[in-house]
């Protein structure tokens, strides 16, 4: 099925949780990272249970700091 | 009412038909506060001292280093070693003697940020660490207080900007991340440019705010990456579990988060 990630279509494994995609995505600190799914920031609690659907709108959003050293 | 001065040093504005000469009163009416005198700071103060605001509030509590310099382009080889906030006022009243420029060589931290906040229109987060990135968010949203946040590293950054009312940057990011698990610039690097590209932003957002022309950064979080020049504005809305501006929110004084930079010192 097809989804968007980061504003990019992309065809992924049916079934897949918020915490499998995060895995197949090499993002490999889940708790560096804050999701939106179709324009809500979804609960870190909720990531293993969250099923993505076709045609999600999937942001993965990570922290940035830095600008004054 | 404008002098002939500053009729002609302000007029590229002036003849802006969206600003005017009465947006550029209300730029040098403007009171914007900012946090961190480096890689942001730095350019943001340039532009808004540039742009007539009529008082810049500095706060930092370092002072420069010769690291600094390949971005935080306010300060200049001679200053090594000054208080970055002293470096800073030097060069305003020298591009501006217009604006007014209060000092603060000292760390914002939760018994004081508020103080130091209350006088200001609009504040800018050029802080690096993720302890003085929510303090400031978390001092905005109970004072209520519009405010710009940036980040950057390597050569991707981020920005949004809180108005009273609208999503905050913890509705994004719930909690700081445990120290060290982001580097920070010292650690990971940044490309010079990109503190520049952000922080004039950030000015710009400043000077958005204090003319109402155009529609800020809110409810949007922009992200941009220089390595391909791809920028990408992301839809966001207030989180109404959000510890801090939530329908029950569960911060409602300030503290401090312990220091990641503490780590780096040695
Ligand atoms: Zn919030």
């Amino acid at each position: 099925m097809t989804v968007k990630i980061n504003g990019t279509e992309e065809t992924i494994d049916d079934g897949l949780s918020i915490s499998g995609l995060l895995k197949k995505k090499d993002v490999d600190m889940p708790d560096m990272v804050s999701v939106e799914l179709n324009g809500e920031i979804l609960d870190r609690e909720l990531f293993d249970s969250t099923v993505v659907k076709q045609g999600d709108d999937i942001e993965f959003l990570y922290f940035m700091g830095g600008g004054q050293r | 009412m404008l002098n002939d001065e500053q009729i002609e040093r302000y007029s590229r504005h002036i003849i802006l038909k969206d600003i005017g000469g009465t947006g550029q009163e209300k730029i040098l009416n403007g009171k914007v506060l900012i946090i961190g005198m480096g890689g942001l700071g730095a350019p943001a103060a340039l532009y808004l001292a540039a742009a007539g605001v009529g008082t810049l509030g500095l706060v930092d509590g370092d002072v420069v280093d010769l690291s600094n310099l390949q971005r935080q382009v306010i300060h200049f080889t001679p200053d090594v070693g000054r208080p970055k906030v002293e470096s800073a006022k030097e060069k305003i009243a020298q591009i501006n003697p217009d604006v007014k420029v209060n000092t603060h060589h000292t760390l914002a931290t939760a018994d004081t940020i508020i103080d130091l906040m209350k006088d200001y229109d609009f504040i800018i987060d050029g802080t690096d660490n993720f302890p003085a990135k929510f303090l400031i968010n978390d001092a905005c949203v109970i004072a209520k207080k519009p405010y710009s946040h940036g980040g950057i590293l390597r050569f991707d950054g981020q920005t949004l900007t809180h108005t009273p009312g609208e999503m905050c940057y913890r509705c994004v990011f719930h909690s700081p991340p445990p120290p060290n698990a982001v580097p920070t610039c010292s650690q990971a690097g940044v490309l010079g440019a990109i503190a520049g590209m952000l922080g004039t932003m950030q000015a710009a957002e400043a000077l958005k705010y204090l003319t109402g022309v155009g529609d800020l950064l809110t409810n949007k979080l922009l992200i941009f990456n220089a390595k391909n020049m791809a920028f990408r504005t992301v839809k966001m809305k207030r989180n109404p579990k959000c510890p801090v501006c939530g329908d029950n929110p569960t911060i409602t004084q300030l503290e401090d988060y312990e220091q990641a930079i503490c780590a780096l010192k040695k």
